[in-house]
């Protein structure tokens, strides 16, 4: 993956599989405790004990259309390169937490990159579930919510392009603002 | 910097889009529009499949194509990612393999604008090792 977004983007994949229809993103950036952590919450169909300890391994998935499932190895690689870690929870029937931690100044930490352009591509290609993204740095917080988006669009699609342009830019110019 | 766009904005942009989309689509039933998807599991992302993505969102946009592009799984055809599926109303699924900026306007051009089939077409036949 070239960037952190993509890799977000991956993990998401995983709630949607899991038919989550709320899924939460969280990305906080601190300074001063050097870490740069990112957190994925859904309300999905979780993972069964036995299954969660393989599930870091590369070559377990349970999909049925291939036989490697690098997702998350990959993402817990790239952490574990900056002295960060992943690690992750869940709960049969409850959902699931991939918790990402990676150190902030570390030059092996792959940079956020289009992290607005990601958040809506999910907004807009799945309507039925409802995205809250929240986004902290030393500078300010951003918060999203899907819901409140659709409320303001009423009977306009999510997935219109001009809603596409328009959300992309205001996730974009909002981070800017508490950029570091 | 100029003004940060807010809700606000979007209300506005809102009631603009109420007006044209009801002048255009009106009767038009997703059955009858043009429906992409961008397999877009590991292998997809790793392979570029957000911008194709990106790029096919906004170029159709701008030929005013009516079209739904949205995001799917893995199709298992991971050897030739990124690739995209393309569905013309009333015609059956077709999966293009190997899809870059350069062959989703092709694919635009002649195979959306036209139905003439391009390169890149992946047999749907294909079986995994395992299944041989």
């Amino acid at each position: 993956m070239k960037n952190l977004s993509l890799h977000i983007l991956d993990i998401i994949q995983n709630s949607i599989r899991a038919k989550a229809n709320l899924i939460e993103l969280e990305i906080l950036e601190n300074l001063k405790e050097n870490i740069f952590q990112i957190v994925i919450k859904d309300n999905g169909t979780g993972i069964e004990k036995d299954k969660l300890k393989g599930i870091l391994d590369p070559y377990f998935t349970s999909r049925t259309t291939r036989n490697v499932g690098l997702g998350l190895s990959l993402l817990k690689q790239n952490a574990e390169r900056t002295g960060g870690f992943l690690k992750i929870y869940s709960k049969l029937g409850k959902g699931t937490v991939v918790k990402t931690l990676f150190k902030y100044n570390n030059i092996d930490r792959p940079v956020l990159g289009d992290i607005s352009g990601v958040v809506t591509l999910v907004v807009a290609s799945n309507p039925s579930i409802e995205f809250l993204y929240k986004h902290k740095t030393d500078k300010g917080e951003f918060f999203f919510n899907s819901k409140e988006i659709k409320r303001i669009l009423e009977n306009v699609a999510i997935n219109e392009p001009k809603v596409i342009f328009f959300l992309k830019e205001m996730i974009k110019e909002n981070l800017q603002n508490i950029k570091l | 910097m100029g003004k940060i766009k807010t809700l606000a904005d979007l209300k506005n942009l809102k009631t603009d889009l109420q007006s044209k989309i009801n002048l255009r689509e009106k009767g038009i039933s997703p059955e009858k529009l043009v429906q992409i998807k961008v397999a877009m599991a590991t292998c997809g992302i790793a392979s570029g499949a957000k911008e194709i993505m990106d790029f096919l969102i906004d170029e159709l946009d701008k030929q005013s194509i009516n079209a739904v592009v949205t995001q799917t799984g893995c199709m298992g055809y991971c050897y030739a990612e990124p690739t995209i599926e393309v569905t013309l109303p009333g015609n059956a699924p077709i999966v293009f393999g190997y899809v870059d900026n350069n062959k989703a306007s092709e694919i635009i051009e002649k195979y959306i604008k036209k139905g003439e089939i391009v390169d890149g077409v992946l047999p749907v036949n294909y079986e995994t090792i395992d299944k041989k």
